[in-house]
């Protein structure tokens, strides 16, 4: 997919060109770095170039991503990355703007503009660093933290039921969701590329470990050794099945729900097969839910993409269809237009 | 057309003014029936002012003094600057209207009633124990009673419409009753009516048959002695429209985007008075205007932002609810130096507050309502038309000094009209956005690198570097940033340098803006009246009022409230007194206050609508009265004035 054949038309690049001078400030061991190097060590493939680039973010921990970036940035205010990210694809579709937010961000504070970005599919790719808890305000719970999670702010646990955050944006209309972890940089690369490559709004929720205020959140099912029994990679077109032998996998039941099962104990032909393009978001919201949490087998990779109308491009097509047919709007004409009268 | 119109009649009588008043149930048409009769007035060449006055409610129950909406229009033969305090004519069509508009119509004023209205239970609803038009209680005011309702459905019937629907057009009877009273031909109605309707066969017909019987209704009726006559008033030579506020609003913001070149953006959430805004601007999708329906007022100004980050003339309309959502994202563009227009058509508040009405009460909020040390320029518009004006001069502040402004409107400016001379758009300025082309700093190695916050020495503006160009890639956010490169910096020093620096740019604007200009007739004025905003005509009509009566009065209207013309401070020491009526608590006279050290008397009112002139006048008698009493033991002796024409 590295499509740089088209010699001379974007210059060659590496990693190093895509790093900003600025010293990266995340706690040693989080999850964040891992990020940073899969998406830095992606643009390079992608046939891209910096100045057509925008990374755009709100507030926490994560958000201070784009000063990392050698591309155009804007690091905005809390919550409101989708918002502003809205106004700047809407009348700059040649740009490939991301949108880098965490679990506060944009599910606590930001969560209208992240629903609404969904639904009118703009053209962002949104990287949700989804570490289940406050990181730079020093550890309070999120809206993703688990029910009777222990934090600064919640000393007897929190009450809260968290947001599923693929099913908040499957349920907010959403064109392409997908999910990775911190500690996978190829498969957060790959996830990363077909994110980039969906036009409208692709949301990806990445696990990602806070090693000092929730540490491990993810440990049960990213940690090396859990993995092939914990992760259930979604292929388009394939059967869903996981472990080491892929001896387990996932079956559509006769009631319409899914479940866990031993392929030994099924026909084969009765697991479910991946289909990333079904209009009906019902199925992927289906596995959107088939764990209760990162203690679970858990699925990763893209659950939906399909096409939908993009925002931008829908603005841009009416403004040159009213211009076609209207013709190139006439100031002195306008003014004129409420009926005017002539003094002499 | 009809044009004589006096068959029965004497000769029309000349008027040099007169004010009107529709007033009716918010259902029954009024707004329609007075911009109809505004329009057909300004093609006949009168001066004018207009009032809309409607409730907050889209229907409030029928026939509740809670429903009653209203149109006031001023029309005259001389230049006017109000839509007039006082109606001369009350046309109301129902006993709620009546009682509404009762406790301002002035002795001797006409009320026209729609008689078919008045039963008893419309009676009840409106609170009248007895019919007043049969109590002997209107004996102050002469009434005709006209049955708009009967002959209006009577007419509609021989057309095939059901009374219930030709009801509806009792309007339009009003208006050609009106239309005949004041010699205004129909011609120009007619044609808007089929126009409009053409649709709607049987609807047009009602509308069409109400209006010419309420016309023929007042010529051949023999209840009306004379009609009247406001001749054309001597206008500047040009081409006229009536404009709304919110109307110049919008097409000031198009010629904004014409002479910038700069696409337009509006991010923006209903909300009135400002949501015309919006609609206006989103039929000119051909200028290339983006309008954005966001999902909150929040989400509006950031798509701004977002859009001005990409080099689009980002623009946000509000009312303060939404104004107070924005000051987050105000405050993140005066730490990102982009330009930015947040338009804030004030309304009453606190909270909902009275969401139809007009009130200056957010100044103030325009001018401290973010947290931290966080100046921007704010202008404000003092008439309709000249919200054109002063949507431009937002736009050229914004782009030149790379700064949000806010532009201050109204409800009343909002929705009233007024005749603007249209101007030559050739001759507009143009405003140059001046885009970043090149790296503008080298480093020790000699490679040359963009620097974000590398300000111009003369206007400490910093580059604007839109997304697209190699080699001017970089970053910018809402943490303190270093003086030239734009790094994240927490340092002490630094950021009392780029909190001086940011503020420093927005007092300099004082030397761009014009001087503030004093209108002082004869020159020897002791009281100067300052205003800001949509209290110009009111303002500008009493001190005429008071000079009619041989005082010596001054009047300033500032349009940029943020930095204040720079001569301000020596004008106002110029004179005994300052006086500054405000439809707020006294906010513009606390800031001049603070800024001057003058001891400016604040003289205010918040009951939804504008002063009226004679408000003024008494204020400024009041105040040459306190000066007398101050200069001159004697005391006083200053005469108080009866309420004059303006
Ligand atoms: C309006 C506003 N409210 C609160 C804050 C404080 N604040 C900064 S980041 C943050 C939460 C960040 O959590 P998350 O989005 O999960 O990001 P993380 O730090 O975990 O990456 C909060 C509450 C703020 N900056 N602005
Ligand atoms: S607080 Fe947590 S999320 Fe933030 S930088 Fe440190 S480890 Fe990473
Ligand atoms: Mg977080």
């Amino acid at each position: 997919m590295t499509d740089l054949a088209e010699p001379g038309a974007i210059p060659l690049t590496t990693r190093k060109d895509w790093t900003s001078d600025q010293e990266v400030r995340w706690c040693p061991g989080c999850g964040d770095y891992s990020i940073l190097a899969a998406v830095q060590m992606l643009l390079p493939e992608l046939g891209v170039s910096r100045e057509s680039t925008v990374f755009l973010s709100g507030i926490g921990c994560a958000a201070r991503f784009p000063y990392y970036m050698n591309t155009y940035g804007l690091h905005s205010i809390h919550g409101r990355a989708p918002a502003i990210a809205t106004g700047l694809a809407a009348t700059r579709p040649d740009l490939d703007v991301w949108v880098v937010t965490g679990d506060g961000d944009s599910l606590s504070i930001g969560g209208n503009h992240l629903i609404h970005a969904l639904r009118r599919n703009i053209n962002l790719t949104i990287l949700l660093f989804n570490n289940q808890i406050y990181g730079l305000t020093k550890g309070q719970y999120s809206p993703t933290s688990e029910v009777a999670k222990v934090t600064k702010s919640t000393p007897f646990g929190s009450l809260e039921q968290p947001f599923n955050p693929l099913s908040l944006a499957l349920g907010a209309e959403a064109t392409f969701v997908a999910r990775t972890h911190d500690m996978d940089r190829k498969h957060m690369m790959e996830t990363f590329r077909r994110a980039h490559a969906h036009r409208g709004a692709s949301f990806v929720e990445i696990y990602q470990n806070c090693n000092v205020f929730n540490d491990g959140a993810f440990a049960q099912i990213t940690g090396k050794d859990h993995r092939s029994e914990m992760l259930v990679p979604l292929v388009h077109g394939e059967p869903i099945r996981y472990g080491p032998e892929g001896e387990h996998g996932v079956v559509l039941r006769p009631d319409g729900s899914i479940s866990l099962v031993e392929v030994a104990d099924v026909n084969e032909s009765e697991l479910l097969v991946h289909d990333e393009h079904r209009e009906n978001p019902g199925l992927a919201f289906q596995l959107s839910r088939l764990s209760r949490g990162p203690f679970e087998p858990t699925p990763i990779g893209v659950f939906r993409d399909v096409q939908r109308a993009e925002y931008g491009a829908e603005m841009s097509r009416q403004v040159e269809e009213t211009t076609v047919r209207k013709g190139p709007g006439n100031l002195q004409d306008l003014l004129r237009s409420g009926s005017s009268w002539t003094v002499s | 057309m009809v044009t004589d119109t006096t068959t029965n009649h004497e000769p029309p009588r000349v008027l040099d003014r007169v004010v009107i008043r529709f007033a009716g149930d918010s259902g029954d048409g009024m707004q329609l029936a007075g911009d109809r009769f505004t329009t057909s007035s300004a093609l006949l060449g009168n001066d004018l002012a207009t009032l809309p006055d409607f409730p907050a409610e889209i229907r409030a129950p029928a026939g509740t003094l809670a429903g009653v909406s209203a149109f006031q229009v001023h029309i005259s033969d001389h230049d006017i600057l109000t839509p007039g305090d006082d109606p001369n004519v009350l046309v109301a069509m129902n006993p709620a209207a009546l009682r509404a508009n009762l406790p301002t119509l002035p002795p001797g004023a006409t009320i026209i009633a729609n008689v078919d209205a008045f039963d008893d239970r419309n009676l009840a609803k409106a609170g009248f124990e007895e019919n007043p038009l049969a109590d002997g209680s209107l004996s102050a005011y002469t009434v005709y009673e006209v049955p708009m309702t009967s002959i209006t459905t009577e007419v509609c019937k021989e057309a095939g419409v059901k009374p219930r629907d030709a009801e509806r057009s009792k309007n339009f009877f009003a208006l050609g009753l009106i239309s005949w009273l004041y010699t205004r031909p129909l011609d120009a109605t007619i044609a808007w009516i089929e126009a409009r309707f053409s649709s709607n066969p049987m609807v047009k017909e009602a509308n069409l048959r109400a209006l010419k019987a309420g016309f023929h209704f007042g010529e051949t009726a023999e209840l009306f002695e004379s009609s009247y006559e406001v001749r054309p008033a001597p206008l500047e030579p040009g081409e006229y429209v009536n404009v709304t506020g919110n109307t110049a609003v919008a097409w000031g913001l198009v010629a904004a985007s014409q002479v910038s070149g700069l696409p337009l953006f509006l991010g923006t959430y209903p909300i009135t008075p400002a949501s015309d805004i919006l609609h206006e601007l989103s039929k000119h999708k051909n200028f290339g205007v983006r309008t954005f329906q966001a999902e909150d007022e929040i989400a509006g100004v950031g798509a701004a932002l977002g859009a001005a980050f990409g080099g689009a003339l980002g623009v946000t309309t509000t009312s303060g609810p939404g104004l107070d959502l924005k000051a987050e994202t105000i405050g993140l563009a005066i730490s990102l130096e982009l330009p930015l227009v947040v338009v804030d058509i004030q309304r009453g508040g606190p909270s909902t507050g009275l969401p139809t009405k007009t009130e200056q009460g957010d100044l103030l909020h325009a001018m401290y309502g973010r947290h931290g040390e966080a100046p921007l320029p704010i202008v404000a518009a003092s008439t309709p038309s000249h919200c054109f004006d002063v949507a431009l001069e937002a736009v050229r502040l914004a782009v030149k000094y790379r700064t949000p402004v806010i532009l201050l409107s109204d409800g009343y400016l909002a929705n009233g009209t007024e005749p603007w001379r249209l101007p030559d758009v050739e001759r507009l300025p143009r405003i140059d956005p001046g885009f970043a082309t090149a790296p503008n700093h080298t480093r020790p190695d000699g490679t040359e690198e963009f620097w974000p916050y590398v300000r111009d020495e003369t206007t400490l503006a910093r580059p604007w570097a839109p997304p697209g160009v190699a080699g001017l890639e970089h970053r910018i956010g809402g943490l303190e940033k270093s003086d030239g490169s734009g790094n994240v910096a927490y340092d002490g020093a630094n950021h009392e340098r780029m909190t001086r620096l940011r503020a420093a740019k927005i007092a300099g604007i004082a030397a761009d803006i014009p001087l503030m200009e004093v209108d002082d007739e004869q020159g020897g004025a002791t009281v100067l009246v300052v205003g800001w905003g949509s209290t110009y005509g009111a303002i500008a009509a009493g001190v005429r009022r008071a000079r009619a009566l041989g005082y010596q009065v001054a009047h300033a209207h500032l349009t940029h409230l943020n930095p204040f013309p720079p001569n301000l401070g020596d004008v106002l020491r110029s004179y005994h007194s300052v006086l500054v009526p405000e439809v707020n608590l006294g906010q513009l006279s606390r800031l001049l206050r603070a800024e001057y050290l003058v001891d400016a008397v604040s003289f205010t009112k918040v009951q939804g609508v504008p002063f009226r002139a004679a408000e003024i006048e008494a204020a400024i008698l009041h105040q040459l009265d306190a000066e007398a009493r101050r200069d001159d033991d004697t005391g006083g002796g200053w005469p108080v004035s009866p309420a004059g024409e303006q």
